[in-house]
């Protein structure tokens, strides 16, 4: 079993993502470096635009993630409401 | 020489001020729209009174009947404070543009039938002079309110108004000359089918409690204009003749009054929320408010629709009963 991750520029706007990754994967794992956040998950981890919404409290476009997204690893299977990151070993 | 680079981390020693923390509940990271509202509201030490309402202080939760033990329970759903709200509104006005280029670049605007092109620009213009009296009241609530969370916010409101009314002029400019503007001014002023609204809006000026004005203002007056101008005579009526170009051009109205009105219903939820006192207040000026709101807007419904006018009319109050019945407010 391997962690899948995604990481982020820690910044005011990646805090609502970082935030719903963090109430919808309760296996998710954060590590702070300067100017960073990685969040390492077992296996598979998800982001819902819903969740983030509930976090900002206005509509939000899953594609605002790329403008702070700094690296992820994992298969990507994406559309409009969720992204989910998973390895199959 | 050797020169050695080392990213170093310097933690914080606080994660935000002690001010915000106090409402927050503790040292957490705080949002920006926490951090522009908690404990901003000036509440002690003011040194003169008013000179002009020597009653009441410079900032003074007295000068409205609503009582809140706390004025900082009036979140804003969307946290917008100036930096979001700001970027909100440029990317919705690059949406604006983007239709003003469309209309302009294959002649939208030429090929509306004449007769639909005066009965939008009849309807449309003399409510700059509403969007205009909307702004007044906004920064009038902002002005004499108390609490950042409730007064922030109406400001915003209140330049959103302003857009209001620049866009609606901005569409008789384009539909039509200069002199439209004027017509539109001329019937506001003089023509008895407007008078009543134009009366509704004059008397809110005279509004003292900035509670009160919010409900006549934001929640009785524009939940029934905006459903009924831009819902069923622009989209529903308007659109389907040949003024799809009116629709483009005033996109941003319905899409903003759908936003603010979650902002105005959590508001006023939450204010009758806190005591029965509160909430007779609030369905008092509702009721009292809508009914008046309503009386305002028939004439202006059958100019735009006709007969059909006054029960599209009648629709957009059962909706405005119904959202007011989900924030516990209802008549």
């Amino acid at each position: 079993m391997s962690n899948v991750f995604i990481a982020f520029q820690h910044n005011e706007e990646s805090r609502p993502v970082i935030d719903a990754i963090v109430a919808d994967n309760p296996n998710a794992v954060l590590v702070h470096s300067p100017g960073l956040v990685k969040i390492d998950a077992p296996n598979s981890l998800t982001i819902k635009r819903a969740t983030i919404e509930e976090q900002t409290g206005r509509p939000y476009d899953l594609q605002q993630i790329h403008v702070n997204l700094v690296t992820l690893s994992g298969h990507i299977d994406e559309d409009d409401d969720q992204l989910t990151l998973s390895w199959k070993h | 020489m050797n020169i050695d680079l080392q990213a170093r981390s310097i933690e914080p020693l606080r994660h935000t001020y002690a001010h915000v923390a106090k409402y927050i509940g503790g040292d957490k990271p705080a949002s920006r729209y926490q951090e522009a509202t908690m404990g901003a509201q000036p509440a002690t030490n003011f040194h003169y009174r008013p000179t002009w309402d020597p009653a009441h202080e410079l900032f003074d939760a007295t000068r409205s009947d609503i009582v809140l033990a706390d004025w900082y329970v009036l979140k804003d759903p969307r946290q917008f404070y100036y930096a979001s709200w700001t970027m909100t509104r440029a990317r919705q006005q690059d949406a604006v543009e983007s239709n003003y280029q469309f209309v302009d670049s294959r002649g939208l605007a030429a090929m509306i039938p004449d007769d639909v092109r005066a009965q939008a620009l009849a309807v449309l213009l003399p409510l700059r002079h509403a969007a205009w009296g909307a702004n007044m009241n906004n920064a009038s609530i902002c002005a004499y309110g108390y609490g950042t969370a409730f007064t922030a916010p109406a400001m915003f409101h209140a330049m959103d108004n302003l857009g209001v009314a620049q866009y609606l002029t901005r569409l008789g400019l384009t539909l039509a000359e200069p002199e439209a503007l004027d017509a539109g001014k001329q019937a506001w002023l003089n023509d008895p089918r407007w008078q009543v609204l134009r009366r509704y809006v004059e008397d809110s000026f005279v509004v003292q409690d900035p509670f009160e004005l919010f409900v006549a203002q934001n929640l009785a007056l524009d939940g029934l204009l905006y459903p009924l101008v831009y819902g069923r005579f622009v989209d529903d009526h308007i659109a389907l003749k040949g003024g799809t170009a009116v629709a483009m051009l005033t996109a941003f109205m319905p899409e903003w009054h759908e936003e603010s009105a979650r902002w105005v219903d959590a508001v006023v939820k939450t204010a009758a929320a806190e005591s029965d006192a509160n909430r007779a207040l609030l369905r008092q000026w509702t009721k009292q408010w809508a009914e008046r709101a309503q009386a305002a807007l028939a004439p202006v419904a059958e100019l735009a629709l006709g007969e059909a006018g006054l029960v599209a009319l009648d629709e957009a109050r059962s909706q405005l009963d119904a959202r007011c019945a989900k924030a516990g407010v209802a008549g």
